[in-house]
């Protein structure tokens, strides 16, 4: 590992300091952080190679930190733009219908935070579980759900992911367990899942994510406390995005070092515009969990470039500035886009083709999603599933007994 | 009766030995400042009457009572510098200060702990819950905290508070945002329930639960927010108040006896015409504005004269307020009934993301004509 000294002798421009945050934050928000020497980076695609981080990466609390550097390969940098590509072109289609009246009732958008659902999924596998707020269009795609699914179920379709139950807040795939509209407390729930994994003998670990508003209910803390005496394998992930609705994080919290708010949990805060970045604290942290010593509470430094929900303009409590800063200088997509150039991982032209094909794949099933009928208003499609079928109450009760359903 | 309070023995006798409790707690208040009877009905000139939003009349109860009592102050989330999640506190920062208009961080359980606690302590809290959605994260401070010291410290305790949001289904927000609370609260000794309709109501409740030296609930409704109603000219001025446990009678009526509230309250009104113009029928709408107390009287005064009660609300059918409604019927008019009571509720689902399905869900004004209809065999 390099020394901090060592480390800040490279050549790469501190962006850190262009950026006045509200809250003292130390770790970079450069999304462009990362270093590798082109002549390194192997001709095959998926030929490891090794990526070193910014030495502004992460920050710790009573933890070693994670390996400054990361092996990846060209393929999965790829993979990892693709992605981000992916939900960035999903939540802007999202965006549309919303404004076309064609989505409903509270939309929360991800855009500028697609590093963290991207970066998580690339450090875990599908056996590993993943738990979220309302703001989870971006990880329901990550854990395998269709665009086409997701839109679908924005839309209120039956074939959308929850059959068009859920809406935007509650999406659901395996390994992901939502999608939950309830600030904080998902949190909780996340710790369950992990107990239910060490119970079991299994040896994965569960993301479980909140917000830096969400972070200040108490629960949360219940949640640390059951997780560290009982030795969980989780890893609380506080997406720090500055604000909770129009409220920024000082304003809600006595303290806003959200990665050492675990108190007798190890913390580590990362820079959440690098996936890479992203994938190694995340990486790191399994390891760490799965290897017996109980949960970490990390804090990954994001930004939502959008208001809090479709509702909000996002202008009233912070300046055009800030955000127009966040979105030129440390744009997760830009800087992986700036790396995979600079280390001549891919050409111009061939991101380019990534870039269409991924727009292309989203445009066409958002198209499709479009095309899908919504369910059909009947008795039968709206009190399926409230109970696991065959489970049932012999009846449910309509707006008058007329209406009455009989299983 | 807050005055028999003073005179208990045992009351007098701690207040010697704990002067903390002074008479310049809540539940001491003289009786000037306790919600008096004011008729709503009572418009001036036409010309005095203006068209109010909701969200606007709940605005005005709110700078009112705090321009009124430095002992009043809101707290909740977004309330102050964002101006209310749904602006229902706009302007109330600039207007009166972070002292007394106050952005808690999102900790339910915690503020309305806190709340409750400054109420006990003498303070007049409003403590705003962005949706009652999220008050079943602090339910138990409501219920437990706030409802029952009263009682359990033999009447030594007041707790003067009052919890308001928005309470019920909005429009395609789906299962964990959409939920109606009036029954939850409705059934618990030592809370005071009310859920307005109008502007009028909104404004005269709103005053007259922060006036009140009990907690009350006061359950409004997002979706009605942005309607617009006639104000009188006395409910434009600041000592308006509505008492808590009267009903209004909304529209008269010989035929049928629709009992219900809030938001269904208009859809009740409108159904009503609808079975006029189809049926020629004439139904007595009653605005319950109070859900505890609940005004038995206006329905079994009603009832006598329709011999026919239909309740309608939004909640979920077991238990609920329609429930509470049909029994009373039945305990206190079931001689003047001319056909078993009935009720519409919301249908027993979690509340679906999905259009179609959402309508299913909830009373709508054709199902409220088309039932009393059938109700009346017409
Ligand atoms: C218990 C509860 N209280 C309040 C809300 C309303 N609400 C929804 S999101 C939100 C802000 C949360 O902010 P944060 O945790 O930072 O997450 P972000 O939206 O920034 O992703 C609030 C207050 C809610 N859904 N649940
Ligand atoms: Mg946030």
């Amino acid at each position: 590992m390099f020394t901090r000294a060592l480390r800040s002798g490279r050549a790469l421009p501190l962006r850190r300091n262009a950026f006045v945050p509200l809250a003292k934050r130390t770790v970079t928000t450069d999304a462009a952080s990362s270093h590798a020497e082109k002549e390194h980076v192997p001709e095959k695609d998926d030929k490891p190679f090794e990526v070193r981080l910014s030495d502004e990466s992460f920050e710790t609390y009573e933890l070693d930190p994670p390996p400054y550097t990361l092996d990846t390969t060209k393929k999965e940098l790829k993979q990892m733009y693709y992605d981000m590509v992916s939900i960035r072109r999903m939540e802007m289609a999202a965006d549309r219908l919303y404004k076309e009246k064609k989505i409903r009732g509270f939309c929360h958008l991800s855009t500028g935070q697609e590093a963290v659902a991207a970066g998580i999924e690339h450090a875990i596998t599908k056996e590993d579980h993943v738990i979220t707020a309302y703001r989870c269009h971006g990880f329901a795609l990550m854990r395998g759900g269709t665009v086409k699914s997701i839109i679908g179920e924005l839309l209120g379709r039956r074939e959308g992911i929850a059959y068009g139950k859920g809406g935007s807040m509650h999406m659901f795939a395996k390994g992901f367990y939502g999608g939950n509209g309830i600030v904080g407390a998902q949190v909780p729930v996340g710790a369950g899942i992990a107990f239910a994994n060490q119970y079991n003998d299994k040896d994965n670990t569960t993301i479980c994510l909140y917000g830096d508003g969400a972070s200040n209910q108490g629960q949360v803390f219940e949640a640390f406390n059951m997780a560290k005496l009982w030795n969980l394998p989780i890893l609380f992930g506080c997406e720090n995005n500055k604000y909770g609705m129009g409220t920024a994080a000082n304003r809600a919290a006595a303290m806003t070092e959200y990665y050492k708010r675990g108190q007798y949990i190890p913390g580590l805060k990362v820079n959440g515009m690098d996936i890479l970045a992203v994938k190694a604290a995340v990486q790191y942290g399994k390891q760490y969990t799965v290897a017996g010593h109980g949960p970490l509470v990390l804090e990954y430094v994001t930004y939502r470039y959008g208001g809090h929900s479709m509702s909000d303009p996002g202008t009233t409590y912070r300046t055009r500035e800030e955000i127009q800063r966040m979105r030129s200088t440390n744009d997760p997509i830009a800087g992986l886009k700036q790396k995979l150039l600079d280390w001549e991982v891919t050409s111009e032209d061939e991101l380019k083709a990534i870039d269409k094909e991924a727009r292309s794949y989203v445009d066409k099933e958002v198209e499709e999603a479009e095309k899908m009928p919504v369910p059909e208003a009947t008795p039968k499609i709206l009190y399926e599933d409230i109970y696991v079928r065959g489970s049932e109450p012999p009846f449910m009760r309509g707006r008058t007994p007329d209406e009455n359903y009989y299983y | 009766m807050v005055a028999s309070r003073l005179l208990r023995p045992a009351s007098r006798l701690l207040s010697t030995h704990r002067p903390f409790i002074s008479p310049s707690k809540s539940a001491l208040q003289p009786a000037a400042s306790l919600p008096t009877l004011v008729n709503a009905r009572r418009y001036a000139t036409p010309s005095g009457v203006k068209e109010v939003a909701v969200r606007d009349a709940l605005n005005e109860a709110l700078a009112e009572e705090l321009e009124a009592n430095d002992k009043v102050f809101v707290l909740g989330e977004e309330v102050a510098q964002y101006n209310g999640a749904y602006k229902v506190t706009k302007g109330l920062l600039d207007r009166f200060g972070d002292k007394r208009v106050i952005d808690s961080p999102i900790t339910e359980s915690g503020f309305c702990g806190l709340t409750v606690g400054a109420a006990l302590a003498g303070l007049h809290p409003v403590c705003e819950f962005m949706t009652f959605n999220f008050a079943m994260q602090a339910i138990d401070q409501i219920i437990n905290s706030a409802a029952k010291t009263h009682y359990m410290s033999g009447g030594i305790q007041p707790c003067n508070i009052t919890f308001r949001g928005p309470n019920g289904f909005a429009a395609g927000v789906a299962a964990q945002h959409s939920q109606d609370y009036s029954s939850w609260y409705g059934s618990i000794p030592g809370l005071k329930v009310v859920a307005p309709y109008s502007s009028e109501d909104a404004k005269g409740l709103l005053k007259a639960a922060i006036r009140d030296p009990n907690p009350v609930v006061v359950l409004e409704n997002e979706l009605m927010y942005g309607t617009h109603f006639p104000m009188s000219e006395a409910a434009q001025r600041d000592d308006f108040v509505l008492p808590f446990g009267k009903a209004k009678i909304e529209r008269p009526g010989k035929d049928l006896t629709i009992v219900t509230l809030s938001r269904c309250v208009g859809q009740a009104l409108t159904a009503a015409e609808q079975m006029k113009k189809d049926y020629g029928v004439e139904a007595e709408v009653i605005n319950l504005r109070s859900v505890k107390p609940l005004d038995v009287e206006a329905i079994v005064k009603s009832v006598k004269k329709t011999g026919h009660l239909m309740a309608v609300e939004s909640g979920f059918p077991s238990f609920g307020v329609g429930a509470e409604i049909l029994a009373l019927t039945m305990e206190y008019a079931f001689d003047y009934l001319d056909a078993p009571a009935v009720r519409i509720t919301g249908a027993e689902v979690p509340t679906p993301y999905a259009q179609g399905l959402e309508n299913m869900s909830f009373p709508s004004e054709d199902l409220i004509a088309k039932y009393g209809a059938k109700l009346l065999r017409v």
